[in-house]
């Protein structure tokens, strides 16, 4: 038998494929390592604060009793956020995919992210030098009128730079996330169910009911907490909105303080301990909204096994 | 420029399934060979495997020989690459490069591979694989147009002359003309005849007349069920296939009572 | 045959019960007059007035559908009133923080020199000076600029190599191994890194490696990498996976090699979207402010070293004017730059989103004749 002519072929070529998958797979390969190295670097600067004698840490009673009040903190923050976000989200998506006119839908999703395109800080100052002093009139009269609920406790902040303010702020932050995963879900919904319902003659908002929103709740359930995992996260907003202090239950006083707003304040002049106190306090957060996010990603995944939409 | 192939027993798997099974045939060089057989019989698949187009697909992989004038595609050391140099293929719906001019098109096999080629060599290329193609008169004044700005009938015959520039020994075509109109198809099946007097040329087609119209030889491939691996029932002239056929099935198949 | 008579136009039995085409504009007049009635009792102000309208429209539309129409019309009614709020709703923060950000940034903006001067020997006493005579606010914000684009450019190298190659790999390459649903869940768990959570990360990285206390603008952009190498990931993904397949089997139909068929054939095709998503991931970390609030340190002068020193921004220069103004006694000079830099700054971000639309439209494959 003869050599087989095939064989022959420029060797250069074939290097390139290599050299080419293996820079592909070198690139994916160091995301994980970034990864990895977010979670290790943390923790390895953190350790000192974990294990320094408990006077030594801020406060004086060791990492978690320093740590424990600016979760809460946090958490209240995110949560008022949310509180305030969804149903505003929920109808503005619902606005975008069932209400306005075809052609301006799309221009109006655009104004949408407009909002998702603003940076932090400008909100942050805008909550500071705009909506704190113009909301606090309002506390005022909370404060008069339903300070019997712990919640509205008076006195209310003369500034206006309170949590509840923050959370304004925050809600206006998180709005566009949760609105454009919700839409998206909303334009998902199989035709032939919304065409069911309205055949039975339902109106729009009854079709919404039985067709749009039960096919809709995993992915608005998942919209919100991406959701979560952005409001817990954001510094800007408070650091800048809020005037923090000790953790209080009124929510129109000034007080409380958010992870990311506490490690944004103290860590450009922190030294020493306090910087592993400050890193410590980020792994908190960290740990936090990746839980947040893995539970937001898993009902992504399981509501796309079981959607009859593809 | 043309060579002959040969395969022997071949069998195609997808993963563990056994898509194709036990195919011998002989198409000799320049002649027209049509592939025919009902939906999901193999004949694109088997097609695939001349030009090792089927790796593509994750999984796949082929057991037996395919000889091309005596070497084996898939012996050691070979590269598909370079088998598919040799054995060029059209696909069943026109796809120009859509970020490329006409021109850029046909030179598309030269230029991809880097090779230097000078700008009158070229021009000479272009202006040879395009009256190969029968496109040269419709297009010589807009060469550095989009491809993409064409009718469907003359992005075909672009991808034809796109295959014939890099200078192949093998055409397969799978099913050329199923997304073109009744005229495009005549101006592409003209092209398959004149094909023939440099290259061999492999067609699938689904279309009986076609075989018939274009073909040298015919093969006939069928399922025994869903799930079965496809097979070659019988190969032979194309007249005979037609009017005189060794098998039932395939009687019944060309005499249209399934399939 | 019998030809049957068109039956004579009557008021159609269809519309009947429902509330006539005008009922709406009828309804919104007489709750604009009311609102106005009752704003002008409590004082009157635009923001409350078109809130008190809102309330009054949907109270009356729905008011009057429940009495004529029926309790099922009615509650249509109402959560369209609804729906449409909440639109509305959403763009009251939308324009509020524009037209903030208008007013308080154009008398920045247009003070001579405030582009193109730096922070540099502005000190306390020049802006208690200018506030008490009146003189123009000296300082602007060339430093924070240049340092911002400085910092950004070196993040955006950083990161489309890693962020392209990755999404290649993932496409082209990944065949959903193991491996590569492990990246896609990875990049995804990435995308939900707090910003500050980055930063804190590059600091302890060169704390850890170079030494405690190294901020630089080298380590911003590494924390910035950080936030933009997955949303890079991401929208490179999409646009390679929507190339179609056929482009990828003609190439090698051609005899062409997998990685030149993705370089020249597949990229190309792919290019306006991959370059219109980088646009859009430089939109969104340029306006990061914790990430290098904890990285760069406050710098007052110009750098044009990114790996030495440290380094201003424009969001981090907005928070210290916000926060630690330069005359405490006298912030509004501070706070006149601040503004000024915001709007410097949302130009820039709107300029980013509208080049990444223009670059989706201008590099698109062309399919006319």
């Amino acid at each position: 038998m003869t050599t087989n002519s095939l064989t022959t072929s420029q060797g250069a070529g074939r290097a390139g494929d290599k050299v080419f998958s293996g820079a592909t797979l070198a690139a994916g390969c160091l995301i994980l390592v970034v990864l990895f190295g977010v979670a290790l670097f943390l923790v390895v600067q953190a350790i000192p604060a974990l294990v320094a004698p408990a006077a030594d840490i801020q406060g004086g009673n060791g990492f978690f009793a320093y740590i424990g009040p600016i979760v809460v903190g946090t958490l209240i923050a995110a949560v008022i956020a949310l509180v305030i976000a969804t149903p505003v989200a929920i109808g503005v998506a619902l606005f975008i995919s069932h209400y306005a006119p075809r052609r301006l839908a799309s221009g109006l999703g655009y104004v949408v992210d407009l909002l998702a395109a603003i940076p932090s800080v400008v909100y942050g100052a805008w909550g500071a030098a705009f909506l704190a002093p113009q909301i606090s009139p309002a506390y005022g009269w909370l404060a008069s009128n339903m300070g019997w609920l712990p919640i509205f406790q008076g006195p209310a902040s003369a500034t206006g730079k309170t949590i509840l303010t923050a959370s304004i702020v925050l809600s206006v932050m998180v709005l566009p996330i949760i609105t454009s995963l919700s839409r998206e879900i909303f334009l998902q919904t199989p035709k032939l169910h919304e065409e069911a319902a309205l055949a039975l003659g339902a109106t729009r908002w009854e079709m919404i009911k039985m067709a749009v929103l039960p096919f809709g709740r995993p992915g608005i359930v998942s919209a919100v907490m991406l959701g979560l995992g952005r409001a817990l996260g954001e510094t800007m907003a408070v650091a800048l909105v809020l005037s923090s202090g000790a953790l209080t239950a009124s929510l129109i006083q000034s007080g409380n303080q958010t992870i990311a707003a506490e490690i944004a304040l103290n860590f450009p002049e922190a030294s020493g301990l306090k910087v592993s106190t400050l890193i410590a306090a980020g792994l908190v957060l960290f740990v936090i909204t990746l839980g947040v996010n893995m539970i937001a990603r898993w009902i992504i995944t399981r509501h796309k096994e079981f959607s009859g939409a593809n | 420029m043309s060579k002959r192939i040969d395969v022997k027993d071949l069998n195609v798997y997808y993963g563990s399934f056994l898509a194709v099974e036990g195919v011998n045939i002989n198409i000799e060089a320049k002649s027209v060979t049509a592939f025919i057989g009902p939906s999901g019989c193999g004949k694109s698949t088997f097609l695939r495997t001349l030009n090792r187009m089927h790796e593509v697909l994750p999984g796949a992989r082929v057991e037996g020989e395919v000889l091309l004038d005596g070497d084996n595609l898939y012996g050691p050391g070979v590269d598909p690459v370079t088998v598919r140099t040799q054995v060029g293929m059209v696909f069943q719906r026109p796809n120009p490069f859509p970020t490329m001019s006409i021109r850029d098109n046909v030179l598309a096999g030269v230029k991809l591979n880097n090779r230097r080629i000078s700008k009158g060599a070229a021009d000479a290329l272009v202006e040879k694989s395009l009256r190969g193609a029968n496109l040269w008169n419709e297009v010589k004044d807009r060469l550095e147009k989009p491809g993409s700005g064409l009718s469907g009938g003359q992005q075909q015959r672009l991808c034809i002359a796109r295959a014939i520039a890099v200078e192949p020994q093998v055409i397969l075509m799978d099913e050329p003309c199923s997304a073109l109109d009744p005229i495009s198809t005549l101006a592409v099946e003209d092209l398959i005849n004149e094909l023939k007097d440099e290259y061999t040329v492999v067609i699938v087609t689904h279309n009986m007349q076609q075989a018939a119209r274009v073909s040298d030889k015919t093969a006939f491939f069928n399922i025994a069920g869903t799930g079965k691996p496809g097979k070659l029932i019988e190969f032979a002239d194309t007249t005979t296939i037609f009017n005189n056929p060794s098998q039932k099935a395939t009687e019944d198949y060309v005499s249209g009572r399934f399939g | 045959m019998t030809v049957t008579a068109p039956v004579a136009r009557k008021r159609s039995a269809l519309t009947k019960g429902q509330l006539p085409a005008f009922a709406p504009y009828v309804v919104l007049a007489v709750a604009l007059v009311l609102g106005a009635a009752i704003l002008a009792l409590i004082g009157f102000n635009a923001f409350g007035w078109g809130l008190v309208s809102a309330i009054l429209f949907a109270i009356g539309l729905v008011g009057w559908s429940a009495a004529v129409e029926g309790g099922r019309k009615a509650s249509d009614k109402l959560a369209t009133c609804l729906i449409v709020g909440s639109f509305l709703v959403a763009l009251l923060p939308l324009i509020s923080v524009i037209w903030t950000v208008l007013v308080n940034g154009i008398p920045g903006i247009i003070t001579p020199g405030f582009l193109t001067t730096s922070m540099n020997g502005v000190t306390g006493a020049l802006d208690n000076k200018s506030v008490d005579e009146g003189t123009k606010v000296l300082g602007g914000v060339y430093h924070a600029l240049l340092g911002t684009v400085q910092i950004t450019l070196l993040a955006t190298v950083i990161s489309v190599p890693v962020g392209l190659l990755t999404a290649i790999y993932l496409v082209e390459y990944g065949n959903d191994r193991a491996l590569a649903r492990a990246i896609t869940f990875f990049v995804d768990v990435m995308t939900g890194i707090p910003s500050i959570v980055a930063g804190l990360f590059s600091a302890a990285f060169f704390f850890a490696v170079v030494g405690p206390g190294t901020k630089t603008g080298a380590v911003a952009a590494v924390a910035l990498s950080v936030l933009m190498i997955p949303v890079v990931v991401r929208s490179s993904e999409e646009m390679l996976k929507i190339v179609p397949n056929e482009l990828r089997e003609a190439a090698y139909a051609l005899g062409v090699r997998k990685w030149r068929t993705i370089l020249k054939v597949v990229i190309p095709t792919a290019i306006s979207g991959i370059a219109s998503g980088v646009t859009l991931a430089i939109a969104r970390v340029i306006g990061e402010t914790a990430p290098i609030l904890v990285t760069a340190g406050f710098a007052t002068t110009i750098n044009n070293n990114v790996f030495g020193g440290w380094m201003a921004s424009l969001p981090t220069f907005i928070y210290t004017q916000i926060l630690n103004p330069t005359s405490p006694s006298n912030p509004d000079p501070s706070s006149q730059r601040a503004w000024g830099a915001a709007l410097v700054l949302i130009i820039l971000v709107m300029l980013l989103n509208l080049g990444a639309r223009l670059i989706a439209r201008i590099f698109a494959p062309k399919a006319g004749r």
